[in-house]
């Protein structure tokens, strides 16, 4: 089903009799979800964008690439840098708006700038019932009432489908410049990411690599801005990171490779699963050892560990209690795809499941 | 304005309630008379008052529990109070409430430089978080201008902002996670020393409740290294419009300034008369701040003059050290006092469309003088966050009621350009009955289901947030 405005969304859920199977481009399949297709695609199209005030207002299906598209023609970008999981998932398709805030799709720049719910300044949704919601609005600053809007964002369509978004976006850079260092342990890179966000020099990338395309460990770490200011920082952050190796400093260089670590290319096109991690930074190495992958990336200064394992086996079993959470991003393992929750968690999320989606019929299976 | 009717067989057991409560606090931390329980009767928004049935301060999260069970089976309200400094009437109590007072839950738990963050309990002003870390160079980035007495606590109600959100965010962009206490004395973890906690996003939702979903006991705050250095630049106008026109370039030219300041003539007057920092008399004064080290700082600042000249500044001054960046601050930062010192005001900080300003400011204008009450306006202009003071005598009948009203238009007005009703403090009881205003009946059902799932029986400040005709229904179910 492809309805082509909000009313008809609304009409066709409370008309439903079974689960349904929400979908925006069909880029992002992270967790079973049975039930007649639903699609967003319908509600397209940018309704407001005004630079100057850094919003931009968009249907739920929208292309991200046309959201990107108008940005880049005013010099702005959506600064949390969503991660395209096309390469990673094997999918093809097109992302959406809708997609993209479901999965609260987030890139390398969010250890700096913070994650797609923290872009999101308003939404309107439908819920289970066929209610036409709105919350938030399209300015920076609102406590009018509850976030509802970081609620919906990033709950995978199981507590409304999401048919507009309003954004926060910023003014895209003059430079990047990335800092290089090779052939550190786990552990010497996430000290060094650690050093380096821990200065005043505003880092907007931090990723480790043990096996990097020539084979080797490499150490990433990325400032960005005006040119004069980039080159400075750059040399002052060389001078953070020689302690831990030989520093190659590279300023006003091709931006791909901060591409491939956000769209996590270094697991791509090989068999197992893909485990995504939420971890204490400095805690990741030693999930990492615990974890005996295949394939690793560390993003987020080690805050965010990419695992491809060995296919069906329980990870989380293997890594025991920890300060974050695990999601089965790819794979057949025959475990949750989310992290299990808390019982006094669990007992809200689904308190509130059951109050947005009365008869459990969005994405009934995901989530759980 | 108006509040629920205490429920009169909670007031008949006062002397059971303390007494139960008593067994599971010092009796030190239970306040019951009635000369000791008005210390607690309102917050900042002083209009209000009403002394609570008692006060307990707990000294941990395991207290904190004991207390809300026993509430939560005797039938008790419960308004959790951070430092109360709140605008919005937040920790405004009903007579019939427990205040649960988390002011002696000021410890560090945890300070993790490696992985940049603090842990705290909720009782700990804002300013003495960043107090903890600085010695170490790092800081708490949320700076609401009552820093210096507000509590985590509070700012996680709230949501709280600052002059320097439009770079760092607010509370929501900055918190990690929780434990919280719900109504019932269950005791919930959320997120940790990671990023984006599992699940939906409950933070997310707890952030800015008001106090309504559980009462926030421990935090984990993200810390950021400061910057090596910071300078701003005032510039004073002829007109709002231009002055909008200056903030739009600015933006456009991809700088990103850490505080953009807007101040008004009836503000710059105010503040002339009190601080005396030498600001131009004119129509809009815009402080601008960036950081940096002294060659960025000069760079951004350059390009941010370009832009200003552009626009026939009736002056221009770029701050050349810390005394002179002083001075430029020192008008903006005693505004508010200044305001205190010419008459009674009420603050309100509805946002709007950053290019809407000089309509609403036009508009602001004539309900003023319809009103007859004085209006005078600073702005966090990068993300439209307006804070009209309007000017009353609290010794005037009626002209706290025709002070209301004005707000109520003020507000209403920013809905109607595409702003919301609060951008920073709150809805409390002050906006509660505007919510109609901004939100339908199923944005509010919605919202309001929420609460039902962490608070079923309407008993954790329920009467605030929402109109009072729609939470009665609930309270009395």
């Amino acid at each position: 089903m492809t309805p082509g405005n909000e009313d008809e969304l609304a009409q066709l859920i409370r008309g439903a009799n079974g689960p349904l199977r929400i979908t925006g481009g069909g880029t992002r399949p992270i967790g079973q979800a049975d039930g007649e297709a639903l699609t967003t695609r319908g509600l397209s199209g940018i309704s407001l964008y005004e630079p100057g005030a850094l919003t931009l207002v968009a249907g739920a299906g929208t292309p991200l690439a046309e959201i990107e598209a108008a940005l880049a023609a005013e010099n702005q970008r959506l600064a949390f840098e969503p991660m395209d999981h096309r390469t990673l998932l094997g999918t093809d398709g097109t992302p959406t708006l809708g997609g993209m805030v479901a999965a609260n799709a987030s890139g390398p720049r969010r250890i700096s700038v913070g994650a797609c719910r923290d872009f999101m300044l308003g939404v309107r949704f439908v819920d289970g019932a066929g209610n036409i919601v709105k919350n938030g609005g399209r300015v920076m600053k609102n406590v009018t009432g509850y976030d509802l809007v970081k609620l919906l964002t990033g709950s995978y369509g199981t507590l409304g489908v999401v048919t507009e978004v309003a954004l926060k976006v910023m003014p895209d850079v003059e430079t990047t410049g990335t800092l290089t260092i090779s052939g550190l342990s786990d552990s010497d890179a996430v000290a060094a990411l650690a050093a380096a966000l821990g200065s005043p020099f505003e880092v907007t990338g931090a990723a480790h690599l043990p096996k990097s395309p020539d084979g080797t460990p490499q150490t990433l770490v990325r400032i960005e801005g005006f040119e004069t200011s980039v080159r400075y920082r750059s040399e002052r952050l060389k001078e953070v990171l020689t302690p831990f190796g030989d520093v190659t400093a590279d300023v006003g260089g091709d931006t791909a490779r901060w591409q491939a670590i956000r769209d996590v290319t270094a697991l791509a096109q090989q068999d197992g699963d893909v485990w995504r991690i939420s971890a204490k930074p400095s805690e990741a190495p030693e999930i990492v050892a615990r974890a005996d992958a295949k394939a690793v990336q560390y993003d987020w200064g080690g805050g965010l560990i990419w695992l491809l394992c060995e296919a069906g086996r329980d990870l989380r079993a293997a890594l025991g209690t920890y300060d974050g959470h695990a999601t089965l991003i790819r794979g057949s393992a025959d475990v949750p795809t989310f992290q299990p929750e808390a019982p006094a968690l669990a007992k809200i999320t689904a308190g509130l499941r059951a109050k947005f989606d009365p008869r459990g019929i969005l994405n009934p299976g995901i989530m759980t | 304005m108006q509040m629920p009717v205490p429920n009169a067989s909670v007031l008949s057991r006062k002397d059971e309630i303390v007494a139960r409560l008593k067994q599971v606090l010092p009796a030190e931390a239970v306040i019951s008379d009635e000369s000791e329980t008005r210390a607690y009767e309102c917050d900042a928004l002083t209009a209000y008052k009403c002394p609570p049935l008692c006060a307990v301060l707990p000294a941990d999260t395991a207290e904190v529990a004991a207390v809300m069970r026993i509430c939560h089976d005797m039938g008790v309200p419960v308004v959790p109070r951070g430092s109360g400094t709140s605008l919005a009437g937040g920790a405004l109590p009903t007579a019939d409430c427990v205040i649960l007072g988390v002011a002696r839950m000021n410890r560090v738990i945890e300070t993790n430089y490696a992985d940049r963050y603090i842990k705290v309990q909720t009782g700990r002003t804002n300013l003495s978080v960043t107090g903890a870390v600085e010695a170490e160079g790092y800081f708490y980035a949320p700076d609401p201008s009552s820093q210096l007495a507000c509590a985590i606590a509070g700012n996680i109600a709230m949501n709280s902002g600052g002059a320097h959100c439009l770079k760092y965010g607010v509370t929501t962009n900055n918190l990690l996670g929780v434990t919280m206490v719900t109504m019932d004395g269950t005791i919930v973890e959320l997120g940790g020393a990671h990023l984006d906690a599992g699940g939906l996003d409950l933070l997310g939702v707890i952030c800015g409740s008001e106090g309504q979903l559980g009462v926030v006991t421990e935090a984990t705050l993200r810390i950021l290294h400061k910057p090596e250095g910071a300078r701003p630049v005032l510039m004073g106008y002829d007109s709002s419009e231009v002055a909008g026109q200056v903030v739009t370039d600015i933006i456009k030219a991809g700088i990103l300034p850490v505080a953009i300041e807007f101040m008004d003539r009836p503000c710059i007057e105010a503040t002339e008369a009190f601080a005396k920092a030498g600001y131009p008399m004119c129509e809009a004064l815009l402080i601008v701040e960036v950081e940096g080290s002294d060659a960025e700082i000069d760079a951004q600042l350059a390009l941010i003059m370009d832009i200003a000249r552009k626009h026939d500044p009736v002056e221009l001054r770029e701050a050349k050290d810390a005394d002179e960046a002083g001075r430029i601050w020192l008008g903006r930062k005693s505004a508010f006092g200044a305001m205190g010192q010419i008459n009674d005001y009420i603050c309100l900080d509805g946002t709007i469309p950053v290019s809407a300003l000089p309509q609403v400011l036009g508009r602001i204008r004539a309900l003023s003088e319809e009103f007859g009450l004085d209006v005078a306006n600073v702005f966090h202009a990068g993300d439209g966050n307006m804070h009209p003071l309007i000017l009353f005598d609290a010794n005037k009948p009626g002209d706290l009621e025709l002070c209301e009203a004005l707000g109520a238009e003020i507000l209403k007005l920013c809905v109607e350009v595409g702003g919301c009703l609060t951008g920073e403090h709150g809805v409390g009881i002050e906006k509660r009955d505007l919510m109609n205003v901004q939100y339908d009946p199923a944005d509010l059902e919605a919202q309001m289901a929420v609460k039902d799932v962490f608070d079923p029986g309407w008993l954790l400040n329920a009467a605030k947030v929402f109109p009072l005709a729609d939470s009665d229904k609930r309270r009395a179910a």
